[in-house]
């Protein structure tokens, strides 16, 4: 029955964008084609919780024409953590993008991307459930090239093509490497439908060579720091909408193959764990750090969701070490961490693109540096970011506490009398973990700060109003969910239970309730925070006296203080990017003088991205500047020449069978 | 029947020598041709006159012996021209190139891993030796002519090679190799009258100026 409303629900958002083509120019056929999408998440949501209380994981199995592939289908507890945000955030954007992104402002380009927009949803609630190779990389395709179409929803814009290559090019390299993986899976386990967990050998050179591949392959999508090179461009060029599905959604099924992967294997080498943490800790660290140095507010989201992936990937290396060293402790804290982090991610992350689409459609510019002051009219899009700010820095009382809160309670749990002495080493992912959340702190108070608080600092050609309620709701319901999961973190426990026993062959069910996550102390210490800060705003909004007058911001004190003297983006972010400066590479442009009496001065930073620009671009130059000598040599209008390299290589060829 | 297929190919040998060590371009022309028209009876002759085998030897006789060979005909009435003047490669060293080529294709097939049915056929020296003759064809001319029947040579051989396998090839493949050469001489044809008016001669070297 479930599984019967899951498919429905495929369908429905699969076909989701034909009403937007059909009914072209009315405005009727988008609003169809938003409300079909969004009751098809609804119905997948329905199928997903229903599935979850079955007894045995429905599925569906029909034979395929295709050699090696079957149309094979599962929705165990690991297929539903990630179809969950999957479901809810494509719904939820679908219908912000009525407001975002409407057919009278964008014409047929918002039919297109309603069609694209469905294919993408549809793909992304399709890929965790697939058990079988070929159909997973088709789907994973399906939904590769969707995203690359998205991207180029404002192909005009040569920023956008330029970003939409990159992504192409990077999701292909990952794609090629998945065929070399589930090739040598057909190879290992004798068929191309995935084995059960637990059931593959761990220690053999296959097994590492199909580890390295997936790390490759899903980390590319997934975005862990050195293979992060698509995701910056990608979120700032596409619609806010599709950034937050994107960042939201799509990167996790990167690391969904990497969790699915690992749990084909009965004994997980030592170095697997520490792989993966010393991966997730640089990714975690430097996304902060190089999101600190970003003007661009969808830029430096992005590369906050650099910094969350390090962060699920923390929580997975020591899921993994647990089961090196056979801790089901760790591991049932660590796997819980990351896939709760997870959704959390996906919540958090897509509020925040949702309320900053909704911020750079209010101003038309993406630059932080140019808002201020913008709590006063969009009050409600305010609190929405500063939610989901809260939530991104690992704050109670929101959901991203919560999935921090069990990565670290793991960390400890890691540190008991028997442990060996590698193990203990772990200890040290706490304050890194800790560093993480400190700068992620700083960023947020800069971009919320920056954007929300202070003076205007700039005079918008319109005036500045609240997005629509197509736009507003969206960020409401993912609020509340935000706040739902900070709150009452057992709602969510039995979903990681039962994503933890289809990970792990023959897990304790039911380990995380009893004692090793005291859930119940975060509700009751996060409903007390609120308390205390609801009545302390409260306290100050009475005893705030009308006759004050009423400073600006940064005021300090002048006469006639100016916007100018507010913080800027850049000069607050100064204080910590300065600490990073051997890591950032900033490119920074002073001209002026420092003397008695300035003149005219200007300042500039721009912060490249230190892999594509610093090491890709001049390595990929080089590359092509030795294929251009070799050509000169080759390539000289001879036709007879070129002839006889043909017939050279066919004589090769002919020696080359013979040979053998 | 065999032994006449047999004499068909080793005609096709000598007819391959005969075209590397001409200079005037009609009797080239008319060589091809008749290198063409005897292929195309010989999967009828292989065969036992199969319908299969009929129907493509009939298509290959109408296009090799008759109607390619019209179209260069008519392409060099055009242009003007009657002889193959300074090859890259001198005829006498074409010709023993081609006699080098000829015995390696011999030596070579021997070698081959073959099934039992295709051991001792004369069929697979005979395509290897035309698409090697084909092929110095190719590089050394240097008129846009002579390389459209170096194609076709070459294309010869390919065919001879299609011979052995024609029960196995499907019809629509056969037909699709045809109809891609029946186009291939259509462009060269149209591009010799390009090179012809751009540089009031057929050299092809003149193309390497149009290189990036």
């Amino acid at each position: 029955m479930f599984m019967q409303l899951y498919l429905i629900a495929v369908v429905m958002t699969a076909l989701s964008g034909l009403p937007a083509l059909i009914g072209m120019g009315t405005g009727k056929g988008e609003r169809v084609a938003a409300y079909l999408l969004a009751a098809g998440c609804l119905v997948g949501l329905g199928g997903i919780i229903g599935a979850l209380f079955l007894p045995q994981p429905p599925g569906v199995g029909l034979p395929w024409e295709l050699p090696g592939a079957h149309l094979l289908l599962r929705l165990d507890g690991l297929a539903a953590v990630f179809l969950l945000p999957a479901f809810l955030i494509g719904g939820l954007g679908s219908l912000y993008g009525l407001g975002y992104w409407p057919g009278s402002r964008y014409g047929m380009g918002a039919g297109w991307l309603r069609v694209f927009y469905g294919l993408l949803v549809a793909s992304l609630v399709v890929l965790p459930a697939c058990r079988n190779g070929i159909l997973f990389l088709l789907v994973w395709e399906v939904m590769a090239v969707s995203g690359f179409l998205l991207i180029l929803a404002e192909h005009l814009l040569p920023e956008a093509r330029r970003a939409a290559l990159i992504y192409l090019v990077a999701t292909h390299t990952g794609t090629l490497a998945l065929f070399g993986l589930f090739a040598l899976l057909a190879q290992v386990s004798g068929s191309f439908d995935f084995p059960s967990p637990g059931t593959l050998a761990g220690g053999t050179g296959w097994a590492s060579a199909i580890f390295l591949l997936a790390l490759f392959g899903f980390g590319i999508k997934a975005g862990l720091i050195p293979f992060h090179i698509w995701l910056p461009e990608a979120h700032a060029a596409a619609p806010s909408h599709v950034s937050a599905l994107m960042s939201g959604v799509m990167i996790k099924m990167g690391i969904y193959g990497i969790i699915r992967v690992v749990s084909f294997f009965a004994t997980i080498p030592v170095w697997w764990g520490w792989t993966v943490l010393i991966l997730g800790a640089v990714s975690g660290v430097m996304g902060v750090v190089f999101a600190l140095a970003q003007h661009d507010i969808k830029r430096l989201l992005a590369y906050h969701s650099v910094e969350n992936i390090g962060i699920i990937l923390l929580g997975l290396g020591l899921a993994l070490l647990g089961r090196s060293y056979d801790l089901p402790e760790l591991t049932a804290l660590g796997l819980a961490g990351a896939l709760l982090h997870v959704i959390n991610h996906g919540l958090f992350k897509s509020l925040l693109f949702l309320a900053a689409g909704s911020v750079i459609q209010a101003t038309g510019t993406r630059r932080i540096d140019l808002y201020g002051g913008l709590h006063r009219q969009m009050p409600v899009t305010a609190l929405c970011f500063l939610g989901g700010a809260v939530a991104i820095c690992g704050l109670p009382p929101l959901n991203g506490f919560v999935s921090e809160w069990l990565i670290y309670l793991g960390i400890f749990q890691g540190q008991t009398a028997q442990a060996p002495l590698p193990l203990s080493l772990t200890l040290l992912i706490a304050p890194t973990l800790a560093l993480i959340g400190g700068l992620a702190l700083a960023c947020f108070v800069k971009v919320y700060g920056v954007t929300f608080l202070g003076e205007a600092r700039h005079e918008w050609p319109k005036p500045v109003g609240e997005s629509p309620l197509s736009m507003r709701l969206p960020m409401v319901v993912i609020l509340g969910c935000c706040l739902a999961i900070g709150l009452f973190p057992a709602l969510v426990l039995p979903l990681l239970q039962s994503a933890e026993a289809a990970w792990r062959p023959g897990s304790v069910v039911s380990e995380l309730s009893i004692g090793l996550a005291p859930v119940g102390w975060i509700s009751l210490s996060a409903g007390l925070l609120i308390l205390i800060s609801w009545s302390i705003f409260m306290r100050q909004q009475i005893s705030w006296r009308e006759s004050l007058p009423r400073p600006s911001t940064w005021g300090c004190g002048y006469l006639k203080p100016t916007s100018t003297m507010q913080y800027t983006a850049t000069s607050f972010a100064e204080i910590i990017t300065g600490l990073f400066r051997w890591g950032l590479w900033s490119e920074i442009r002073q001209v002026g003088s420092r003397r008695f009496f300035p003149d005219s001065a200007n300042f500039s930073i721009h912060t490249p991205d230190i892999i594509l620009d610093r090491l890709i671009f001049p390595l990929s130059g080089f590359v092509s500047r030795i294929a251009f000598m070799i050509r000169s040599i080759l390539h000289h209008g001879i036709i007879g020449i070129y002839l006889l390299y043909i017939c050279l290589t066919l004589v090769f060829l002919l020696i080359f069978v013979l040979g053998f | 029947m065999e032994n006449f297929a047999n004499i068909l190919l080793l005609l096709v040998i000598l007819l391959n020598f005969f075209i590397l060590g001409s200079a005037r371009l009609g009797a080239c022309i008319r060589s091809v041709a008749l290198q063409g028209a005897m292929l195309s009876l010989v999967p009828v002759l292989l065969h036992h006159g199969s319908p299969h085998s009929l129907i493509l030897g009939g298509a290959a006789l109408l296009l090799k012996g008759f109607f390619m060979p019209w179209l260069l005909f008519r392409a060099i009435r055009q242009v003007q021209i009657r002889r193959e003047i300074e090859p890259m490669i001198g005829y006498v060293p074409t010709l023993l190139l081609g006699t080098l080529a000829t015995a390696g294709a011999f030596i070579f097939s021997d070698q081959l891993p073959l099934i039992e049915a295709h051991k001792g056929s004369l069929a697979i020296p005979c395509g290897l030796a035309t698409l090697a003759a084909g092929f110095l064809m190719l590089i050394t001319r240097r008129k846009a002519l002579t390389q459209a029947l170096g194609y076709l040579i070459f294309e010869n051989g390919i065919y001879i090679f299609g011979v052995l396998l024609s029960e196995a090839l499907p019809l629509m493949v056969e037909a699709g190799v045809l109809l891609d050469l029946l186009a291939a001489i259509f462009v060269i044809g149209i591009v010799m009258n390009q090179i012809n008016r751009e540089f009031a001669s057929l050299n092809v070297q003149n193309l390497s100026s149009l290189r990036e």
